[in-house]
């Protein structure tokens, strides 16, 4: 956190967003569906972010809005005080899938971006670059259906990182991997944004999983999504699932939840 | 102590099998390929030993072809040791080759020697080999004539499809006016435009040209749209976040996604404009495999139409070989679930 708030200052990479009253509906057997009610949320440059909430609450829509990909039904959403009017690869985002385009080997799925923006010829050595970041330096030449989960959802992540992106739009990218796999990967993405000082939005429904990565939790209710929480986790990185603030942390987000009993 | 006592006698009784089989592997292996070279050589004797019936072409030039190759299935047989790639190679053949030799021999003997079966319908096989012998010079410009026709009427049709297709899934205002004449037009037999094609296009070349594409064009569009249509649409939104223009979204994206889908259309667009080159050969057009048929049946030359029939369906499974090479090509990604 204090990392951040300097990297803020000396405007290193990284962009601050500006929700705005956002409300959204979705066209549901003919009548408007609810998900997003009236949220209002800023965030600092290098901010990590986690979005904490009940599956099907609307998070992962908040983030189609950021990303750009869909416009909000009523509100504003800015980026360094400018409008977002349709995706831009300086928020690039990492799905749940890492739909990994099966006809493309590893590096030209990670030569994506580039080649859809016509860098791929000024900046083609960030791609070896990259992957030595995400530590897949031997698999260039691999296709996806070679790869296993953990390692198709690196090469989702250098795919969104070859391109320098200002904001990392994650959206549950560790989900579907093994448990293993996803405790290495959480320190693995929390070093790349400490590394990058990128700005970073995280969904997940793991109350660990964003204690143990964001600078910031911000809980929601169920749909439609209203902000219930925002809470900040001042603590240095690597954290320790067994801290006692953390755990205490865990307790007060989970009655915020409803499972005040659970545990 | 039990498993020490076991262990003894498996020694010795595993050691007595390979004795036997080292024994009998030169026979087992020798065998197939002396047996495949005996029905060969049977085939060559039946030819020139026995007196035909009537009087057939190539008789002795097919005895030196099957006897020469007898001896030499004989031969590799005995000392294929030798060589032991080629041997591994033939081996794989000699079920076939006996088979064939087998198939010839009986052929032969009731068709030019007992005459059980009616003549001139089944001509011996020394008639066809003399349709090759002495025809080919035809036989060759009929298959030019149908490879260029059908490559030209192909390739017309593919590619209107693969366009009609593409625009079909992309864009909206296409969709509207061509679906509808799609629909109405596409499942209709291209066959039943024959006369009319005929009679509106200048030649009966182009009119196949025409009814080939039709043909072909049909299946590839509707394929390559579904194809279209069906594209996970997260590939979509990967490729908006990351910068992508809209023709980034066509030709790198949608087409490329839509692949698999479009060679199956080609698979079948193929197989289904066979039949429309043969029959537009055989209708108007003076050139090909299928007029050569029709002269030949004219002429009740009914060695020439199996010879013909024989070189039609190389050409045929050509094409499709060379359409699956293409896609094994293309589509190197894919684990291949259908073979040829």
């Amino acid at each position: 956190m204090v990392r951040a708030a300097r990297l803020a200052t000396v405007g290193a990479p990284g962009a601050d967003l500006d929700i705005r009253d956002v409300s959204h509906s979705f066209a549901f057997e003919g009548a408007p569906l609810p998900v997003l009610d009236h949220i209002q949320l800023k965030v600092e440059r290098g901010e990590f972010v986690a979005l904490l909430g009940p599956s099907g609450c609307g998070k992962s829509t908040l983030l189609r809005l950021v990303a750009g990909l869909e416009p909000p039904s009523e509100g504003e959403i800015e980026v360094e005080g400018k409008p977002i009017l349709g995706p831009d690869p300086s928020r690039v985002v990492v799905f749940q899938d890492p739909t990994l385009f099966p006809w493309r080997n590893v590096w030209d799925n990670v030569a994506l971006g580039l080649e859809a923006q016509g860098l791929l010829r000024s900046r083609h050595g960030r791609i070896d670059e990259t992957l030595r970041l995400v530590g897949l330096t031997g698999f260039a030449k691999a296709y996806p259906h070679q790869l296993s989960g953990g390692m198709a959802q690196r090469v989702a992540l250098a795919r969104a990182l070859v391109n320098d992106p200002d904001m990392l739009i994650l959206d549950e990218p560790l989900g579907k991997l093994d448990s293993l796999t996803r405790l290495t990967m959480q320190g693995e993405i929390v070093n790349l944004w400490r590394g990058a000082g990128f700005t970073t939005l995280l969904v997940t429904h793991d109350i660990e999983e964003a204690l143990l990565m964001a600078t910031r939790i911000i809980v929601l209710s169920e749909r439609p999504a209203v902000i219930k929480a925002d809470i900040r986790i001042d603590k240095l990185y690597p954290r320790h699932r067994g801290d006692p603030d953390l755990v205490a942390k865990r307790q007060e987000i989970l009655g915020l939840l409803g499972f005040e009993a659970a545990w | 102590m039990s498993s020490l006592s076991s262990a003894a006698p498996r020694i010795e009784t595993s050691s007595k099998g390979q004795v036997r089989a080292a024994a009998r592997k030169p026979l087992a292996r020798s065998g197939p390929a002396v047996a495949a070279g005996a029905s060969w050589l049977a085939l060559a004797l039946i030819t020139v030993q026995w007196p035909d019936l009537g009087d057939w072409g190539r008789g002795p030039e097919l005895a030196v072809g099957a006897g020469a190759l007898g001896a030499f299935l004989i031969l590799a047989g005995l000392f294929g040791g030798l060589w032991k790639d080629g041997a591994a190679r033939l081996r794989r053949l000699t079920p076939w080759l006996l088979a064939l030799g087998v198939v010839f021999s009986v052929w032969q003997a009731t068709t030019a020697k007992w005459g059980w079966l009616p003549q001139p319908f089944f001509p011996p096989p020394h008639a066809i080999l003399e349709v090759f012998t002495d025809d080919w010079a035809k036989l060759l410009q009929s298959v030019w004539a149908s490879v260029k026709l059908e490559l030209l009427g192909f390739l017309v049709g593919a590619s209107t499809g693969f366009v009609t297709g593409v625009l079909l899934g992309w864009s909206r205002t296409f969709g509207y006016w061509v679906h509808p004449i799609m629909r109405l037009i596409g499942p209709l037999p291209a066959i039943a435009w024959l006369p009319i094609a005929f009679y509106a296009f200048p030649s009966s070349w182009s009119a196949s040209i025409f009814l080939i594409g039709l043909t072909t064009g049909f299946p590839v569009a509707v394929l390559t749209w579904s194809g279209v249509a069906g594209v996970n649409t997260a590939y979509y939104d990967v490729a908006r976040t990351l910068g992508a223009s809209r023709w980034f979204l066509v030709f790198k994206v949608a087409i490329p996604a839509a692949l698999p889908h479009v060679f199956v259309g080609l698979f079948m667009g193929l197989g289904a404009s066979f039949a429309i080159l043969v029959t537009a050969e055989m209708m108007g057009v003076k050139a090909g495999l299928g007029f050569y048929l029709q002269w030949a049946q004219g002429w009740a030359a009914y060695a020439n139409m199996y010879a013909a029939l024989l070189v039609m369906s190389l050409m045929c499974t050509g094409f499709v070989t060379l359409l699956f090479k293409i896609r094994d090509r293309v589509l190197s990604y894919q684990k291949a679930d259908l073979k040829w």
